[in-house]
């Protein structure tokens, strides 16, 4: 026989009766699927914004090229290179440029770029500049190599004006120039100026060079085999770029921290799918009863399962549809206060604008929905299951049987998730990392009842001298499935923030240990927006009085991967016999062969690129623009994502010639003060770069760099914040809601004699031990947690390692916060329990 | 179903039933008992003893360890889960001793619902929930909530629910033990009443002696089966 359809007007009027009867339950319910859709709808908008407006950027500025070519270091590759490019069949237009690190007036961060006018004009239209307002600048001559323009952002920062001279140093060379133009149509934001090519390979040492070449493609001619044939002309320290490949870099240069943030976003969210269980679960026992009698008059299992699955769809899609509204307006606050990278330093100070994605905005409806109907599934079943004779003679709570069931449930999830842990990274990605928290989370709570009773096993067997707090520890051991339900929500919220708090408090640790190892010395000089110390100078800074030793470092940047970002190049003063007494290794060196070039990578550098000690790594640079190296060991950073090369100072000047330096390390004679000699190292340098060089003393730096490290989890510990107060609102509802059940209960212990304050006693006991239960799982279920996150997302996300360091006094502040709290949500939701109605309840019908 | 008046057709048959609890204890053993439309039968019996699960088991939520029984014809042991359910919904009524109307719908929704349950329009159950509650004299309340109402009122409207789709069984367990004796004698009349005038059989469980004067036969649940009372 078929299955009979569900009565719709049955179940309509169940519902609908239900919420009339407890709008708070449905509320509390709502919100939490609200503010989960909300956070993850809020960051994933915020992610594509920032990725939209940077995308449409780089195709602004690459205008109409189909290729580019591009050096895979600033110091460029043989112009040779462009007539072949140019006559390759199937290029249409090739437009030929340099393209520098710029400081420009009072402004650095500028990209610098010669073009040929005439070749440009083909290809990248955007970089030529059009006269403001329609008035040309006086004397103005596309040709005319003492002429610049400026984007509006650079024009603004640089202190020019139209018309005016500004002064422009890149590469360590310094010219000037007459502002032309404006370069009106590049984004906003974007500080670039254009100088004609010749200008700029003869004022800035870059005669015979290239930075790139921009491709026109022929109609019908195919890009990828065009590409091909590039890459066999070009000399080894260029490559070739599509656009596809530009935005995977633009991708891969953020992406690990905005799936992290995505996925805390999607953690309020399962947040809210526990609340919602909880919720559920309750009102599904206390209407054990109702259940039954639809039963007994007539009502299949199915029909229960229905009623159940759509008052949590119907949570669900009003939580959902507030929660997308909510994340439109926090999307547009954060890309105000916060820029399109919320913290993360990874796209500058750009504020895009917010574009509303309707695909997104499905998924996390759909999300929401989703995690409330999770959330009902259980209870749903339950509610179908439950046999409809006893249910009937038993209103409100029951006994639960001696064995905590479901604990193989617990088990299963907990083993699933320690074998996730075990699996590669997705797409450079930690996804099985995530699925394992959810996992080991998942099990934790399925685990709750089991734990309640282990830890309340012992006190149990004895009575205690206080009635009222014997009273509770029996209830709770007899119901230690309805103690868990009410602590579900909290329970999950609490883990998940002793996860992030031990990781982030074991990675910060780690990261001053890094700082004192790294910062060795009494003073820092840095070169900003390009030149640097020449051999003179170094010699005259050497020379300033309290100085005892001077080590100078060159950091430049290369390209080992089109779609990688670049990363970094750093010449130091190594001791090759004696690495790790200059880095912080990893592990033990590795001897190189006589006559080999020696390297050493960073631990980023190693997990992106594959790298391992003894192996052979090509860098772009030298004189044929590939030089053989050999990794002779891996060290630690935290301060560049992609990656670093390092190589002993004199290899890097045999390799490329280049003796300016950007950095430089300064230690004083004993006794010396350092401000004096702060005074001193500046008069030693030249005016045009006193400016530029930033003198910093270590704690300083440290100082900035713990900064810059808490800004960007300032994010997290937001995120964090939302999810324990959405789980301390579930607390208090779920006691709301199992206290209303046990009204009769209340009034039967009046009728017995139990005075109210000890009914009081009895209620906050019962939310303290439930509290301290919690404590302990949640601590453990986030300690747990904390151990996929350190030693399995961020190696395979962030790609680097981390000691574990274990915040105690975090652990008992939070126990006793939420002992505390559960007491207090306990006894708050139990005024009902000292009320005359409870007294009347025993007579009435339920 | 169409109502049916006194009848030698039997409505229910029980043939030999047997049901024992957890941990074996035997409830009874070689239990038949026949009924017929438009028959009272009032069961009593010391508490324990397996009243409520013989009607539990009569309305299909239990299944007996050994015998039969049909309702009009059909074995429910032959019948699952959902099937034992129709049977349920579309032959059989039930007023229980805590009333059980729920709290959150009205008092002609409350009638309405094994109508509605056999997926009648919502209008005509509650044209027919307004006719039942008229008749038990809560004629006009339809809108009212059910904590409006005293015990025996409640009780009233149990009556009007079990009656509503007009099943060919009513079983009632204790109708009338929260109620004091004076509202007690009027619930009982009423219930009489219906039932006698829908040609419905019914079945009363309880320990009062006035509740098991008003049915046609009086019998006494033992181990060994159903006893006429007072049999020697």
């Amino acid at each position: 026989m078929r299955p009979e359809k569900v009565s719709r007007a049955a179940a309509g009027w169940m519902v609908a009766g239900e919420w009339r009867a407890h709008p708070s339950r449905v509320i509390t319910a709502a919100l939490a699927i609200a503010v989960g859709v909300a956070l993850g709808f809020a960051v994933h908008l915020v992610n594509a914004s920032a990725l939209n407006e940077f995308s449409q950027a780089l195709r602004t500025v690459n205008g109409d090229a189909d290729l580019q070519v591009r050096a895979r270091t600033p110091l460029g590759f043989p112009e040779a290179a462009y007539p072949r490019a140019a006559r390759l069949p199937g290029v249409s237009a090739a437009s030929p440029g340099v393209e520098l690190a710029a400081v420009v007036g009072r402004t650095g961060g500028v990209t610098l770029i010669g073009l040929d006018v005439l070749r440009a004009a083909a290809v990248t239209p955007a970089l030529l500049a059009r006269p403001a307002g329609g008035q040309a600048a006086p004397g103005a001559d596309v040709f005319d190599p003492d002429l610049i323009r400026l984007s509006p952002a650079a024009l603004d920062a640089s202190g020019a004006r139209l018309g005016g001279l500004v002064e422009v140093s890149a590469a360590g060379h310094v010219a000037r120039f007459t502002v032309a133009g404006v370069l009106e149509d590049v984004p906003e934001g974007r500080k670039i100026a254009t100088i004609d090519i010749a200008a700029a390979q003869a004022r800035f040492g870059q005669l015979g060079r290239l930075q790139r070449i921009d491709l026109k493609l022929a109609p019908g001619a195919d890009p990828a085999q065009v590409a091909e044939a590039l890459a066999a002309v070009l000399p080894a320290d260029a490559e070739v770029a599509s656009s596809e490949t530009a935005v995977r870099r633009t991708d891969s240069l953020s992406r690990a921290y905005r799936v992290n943030l995505e996925m805390l976003g999607l953690v309020a969210l399962l947040t809210g799918a526990f609340l919602v269980y909880s919720a559920q679960s309750l009102s599904v026992a206390r209407r054990r009863p109702q259940f039954a009698l639809l039963r007994v008059l007539g009502a299949p299992r199915r029909a229960l399962l229905a009623q159940v699955l759509v008052e949590g769809l119907i949570v669900g899609a009003a939580g959902a549809g507030a929660g997308l509204a909510l994340g439109l307006g926090l999307a547009e606050a954060a890309l105000r206060l916060l820029g399109g990278d919320l913290g993360g330093g990874y796209f500058g100070d750009r504020r895009p604008a917010l574009v509303f994605a309707p695909g997104a905005a499905a998924v996390f409806f759909g999300l929401g929905l989703a995690a409330a109907l999770a959330g009902s599934l259980l209870p749903a079943r339950a509610a179908a299951r439950a046999p409809a004779a006893v249910a009937l003679k038993t209103a409100g709570d029951v006994a639960e049987p001696p064995s905590a069931s479901g604990a193989w449930w617990a088990a299963a999830l907990l083993a699933a998730g320690a074998a996730a842990a075990f699996a590669p990274a997705i797409g450079g990605v930690s996804v099985m990392g995530y699925v394992s928290i959810g996992l080991v989370l998942g099990g934790g709570v399925a685990a709750m009842p089991w734990l309640a009773r282990l830890l309340l096993g012992p006190l149990q067997r004895r009575a205690l001298p206080w009635p009222a707090a014997d009273l509770a520890l029996k209830r709770l051991w007899g119901a230690p499935g309805q103690g868990a339900l009410a602590l579900c929500g909290i329970v999950a919220s609490t883990s998940l923030m002793i996860a992030m708090a031990v990781m982030v408090t074991s990675f910060r640790g780690s990261v001053e240990d890094w700082l004192d190892q790294i910062l060795p010395a009494d003073l820092y000089l840095r070169v900003e927006g390009g030149g640097g110390f020449d051999p003179d100078l170094q010699a005259r800074l050497a020379a300033v009085p309290g100085v005892q030793a001077v080590h100078f470092r060159r950091t430049t940047t290369l390209s080992l991967a089109v779609d990688q970002p670049p990363l970094a190049l750093i010449a130091a003063d190594i001791d090759r016999a004696d690495p790790a007494r200059d880095l912080p290794l990893i592990g033990q060196p590795h001897t190189t062969a006589p006559g080999a070039t020696p390297v050493w990578v960073s631990e980023p550098a190693a997990w992106i690129y594959r790298l391992k000690p003894g192996q052979t790594l090509r860098l772009p640079i030298g004189p044929t623009g590939g030089a053989e190296t050999t990794v002779a060991g891996i060290w630690r950073d935290y301060s560049r994502q992609y990656g670093a090369v390092t190589l002993a100072t004199r290899d890097y000047v045999r390799l490329t010639g280049d003796r300016l330096r950007t950095e430089a390390a300064v230690t004083l004679a004993p006794g010396v003060a350092p401000e004096t000699t702060v005074e001193a190292l500046r008069a030693a340098l030249p005016s045009p770069l006193r400016d530029r060089v930033t003198i910093i003393r270590p704690r300083q730096l440290r100082a900035v760099a713990l900064a810059i490290f808490d800004r960007s989890f300032a994010v997290t510990y937001l995120l964090e914040a939302i999810a324990i107060i959405v789980g301390l609102a579930g607390v208090a509802a779920t006691f709301a809601a199992q206290t209303l059940a046990r009204t009769k209960e209340f009034g039967m212990l009046r009728h017995v004699g139990v005075l109210k304050r000890q009914i009081v006693v009895m209620l906050a006991a019962e939310g303290a031990i439930l509290g301290a239960v919690g404590a302990v799982a949640g601590v453990v279920l986030g300690f747990a947690m904390s151990q996929v996150l350190i030693h399995v997302v961020n190696p395979q996300s962030f790609h680097w390692t981390m000691q574990t360091r274990t915040p105690w006094g975090l652990f008992v502040g939070v126990s006793a916060a939420l002992v505390a709290a559960s007491a207090g949500a306990a006894l708050a939701a139990g005024r009902r329990a000292l009320s005359a109605d409870a007294v009347r309840a025993v007579r009435e019908d339920w | 179903m169409s109502p049916h008046g006194p009848s030698d057709v039997p409505l229910l048959q029980i043939q030999a039933l047997g049901k024992s609890v957890p941990g074996g204890r035997v409830l009874f053993r070689g239990l038949d008992l026949q009924l017929c439309a438009g028959e009272m039968v009032a069961i009593t019996g010391e508490s324990g003893v397996g009243k409520s699960t013989l009607l539990n088991l009569i309305a299909g939520l239990d299944l007996a360890d050994a015998g039969d029984i049909r309702i009009d014809g059909v074995s429910l042991s032959a019948l699952d889960d959902d099937s034992r359910t129709r049977v349920r919904r579309d032959r059989i009524g039930f007023v229980f001793q805590a009333f059980h109307i729920l709290p959150h719908l009205t008092l002609a929704q409350n009638v309405a619902l094994p109508l509605v349950l056999q997926h009648a329009p919502a209008a005509t159950a509650l044209a027919r929930a307004s006719e039942m509650l008229a008749a038990v004299g809560l004629g006009g309340r339809d809108g009212d909530a059910p904590r409006q109402l005293s015990g025996g009122e409640l009780q009233r409207v149990a009556i009007a629910r079990a009656l509503s789709h007009r099943p060919g069984l009513i079983l009632a367990d204790e109708p009338t033990g929260n109620l004091d004796p004076e509202t007690a004698a009027r619930v009982l009349d009423l219930f009489e009443r219906q039932v006698r005038d829908a040609g419905a059989a019914a079945i009363l469980v309880t320990h009062s002696d006035v509740a098991a004067a008003a049915a046609d036969r009086v019998l006494t649940l033992t181990p060994q089966g159903l006893v006429p009372r007072y049999a020697t």
